[in-house]
C-alpha cells in the first residue's frame, strides 16, 4: 500500500501588510498532530507572540519554560492565562528575525486537554523551550496568533502543517 | 501529489572531516531542516559552527546550555559562524553520537535568516549535553550553500548529515 503524505501543509499566510493577528480556521481533524512554523517580527520591538485556540479567551492556558538570554539561564511558568504565551526571551524584534516552532499533539481528540511543545528564538534577545497547556477537551479547529501589542511585520510568515500517524 | 518533506541530500562520512558542505541548494522549498548525528574524531568535543554561502560575517546568537549537572547557562556571541553546539566528545562511550536538528525558515527569501537548533548528547556517564540556540545571519541573500564546521577536532567517521526541504504548498 502506498504511503500517504504525513507532513501536509494545511495553510500558509505571508503578511502583505502589518497585521495584529493571524488566524487559521476550519482546521481539519484528520491529522494526528499539528506543527506551526512562524518567521516573524513586530512593528514595535520587544513584543510577545501568543496564541489562542478556538477563540477561547478564558483563563485556561498555562506555560512552563526554560530560557537563556545570552547571559543567564532560568526557568519559570505562567498559569491561568487568557492566551498561550509563545515566548519568554525569544520575543519579537523589529525585523523578521524570530523563528517559532510549535508542536501540538493530539489536537483533534475530544477527551484530553491539549498540550504544545515549542521553541521560540530571537538571536537578539534569547532562546526558549517550553510546554503549554490548554485546559479544554475540545478538538482544536482554529488557532489565532497575536502579539502582546503592536502588529506583526509585513513579510512575516505563518504556516500550519498536519502530521498523520498513518 | 507534491512532496512537502523532501530529502535534498544525505552525507555519511567515510573519513573524519573538518567541515561538511551542502552546495547548490535549490530555492524550491520554503524551509530547510538539517538532521545530524555527530561525534568528534579525537581530542574532546566539537565546537560546531554553521555558515551560509561561504560567508564569515554577520552572525549572532543566543545559546542555552545544560550539561547534566549544576545550573544551566546561557551565552551570546557575534562571530564568524553560528556556534550552535559543543558536543560529540570523543571520550564518550564508544559508538555514542550526538543528535542535532537545525531549522531554517524562509532560507530562499530576502529577509535576514534565523535558525533554531537543538542538540543533545546522552552518554550514560559524564558529557551529557543539551544545547538550544537562536541564531541569525543578518544577510538578505538566499541561502544556496550551507557549511557545518568542526573547529578541531574533526567530525568522526560515520557522522551523518541529512538536509531536507520543507514546502508549504
Amino acid at each position: 500500500m502506498a504511503a500517504g503524505r504525513t507532513y501536509e501543509p494545511l495553510a500558509t499566510n505571508t503578511l502583505v501588510s502589518a497585521q495584529s493577528s493571524v488566524t487559521f480556521s476550519s482546521i481539519s481533524g484528520s491529522y494526528t498532530d499539528l506543527i506551526a512554523i512562524i518567521n516573524s517580527g513586530s512593528t514595535a520591538s520587544g513584543q510577545d507572540i501568543r496564541c489562542r485556540f478556538n477563540s477561547d479567551s478564558g483563563s485556561n492556558y498555562s506555560f512552563t519554560y526554560v530560557t537563556g538570554n545570552g547571559s543567564a539561564a532560568s526557568s519559570g511558568r505562567a498559569t491561568s492565562q487568557t492566551f498561550m504565551p509563545l515566548d519568554y526571551n525569544g520575543y519579537l524584534s523589529g525585523s523578521i528575525a524570530t523563528t517559532t516552532i510549535i508542536n501540538c499533539m493530539n489536537y483533534s481528540n475530544s477527551t484530553t486537554y491539549k498540550t504544545i511543545l515549542g521553541r521560540f528564538n530571537t538571536a537578539a534577545f534569547g532562546t526558549d523551550a517550553a510546554v503549554g497547556l490548554w485546559r479544554s477537551t475540545s478538538a482544536i479547529t482554529s488557532i489565532e496568533f497575536l502579539t502582546s501589542a503592536s502588529t506583526f511585520l509585513a513579510g512575516s510568515t505563518f504556516t500550519l502543517y498536519g502530521i498523520a500517524a498513518a | 501529489m507534491a512532496n512537502t518533506y523532501t530529502l535534498i541530500e544525505a552525507k555519511t562520512l567515510s573519513t573524519p572531516a573538518a567541515s561538511v558542505t551542502f552546495t547548490s541548494i535549490p530555492a524550491t522549498y520554503t524551509d530547510l531542516l538539517l538532521w545530524t548525528s555527530i561525534r568528534a574524531s579525537s581530542g574532546g568535543g566539537i565546537s560546531a559552527g554553521l555558515r551560509f554561502n561561504g560567508s564569515t560575517t554577520n552572525y549572532s546568537e543566543r545559546l542555552l546550555y545544560g550539561g547534566g549537572s549544576g545550573t544551566a547557562a546561557s551565552a551570546n556571541a557575534t562571530t564568524t559562524s553560528i556556534q550552535w553546539a559543543n558536543l560529540g566528545n570523543d571520550t564518550n562511550t564508544s559508538n555514542t553520537f550526538s543528535n542535532c536538528q537545525l531549522y531554517i525558515p524562509n532560507y530562499a527569501g530576502s529577509t535576514f535568516k534565523s535558525v533554531s537548533t537543538e542538540s543533545v548528547t546522552e552518554n550514560n556517564a559524564t558529557n551529557a549535553d543539551i544545547y538550544l540556540d537562536a541564531g541569525l545571519w543578518s544577510d538578505t541573500a538566499a541561502i544556496t550553500s550551507l557549511t557545518l564546521t568542526a573547529s578541531t577536532p574533526d567530525f568522526a567517521t560515520n557522522s551523518t548529515f541529512y538536509l531536507y526541504g520543507i514546502k508549504n504548498s
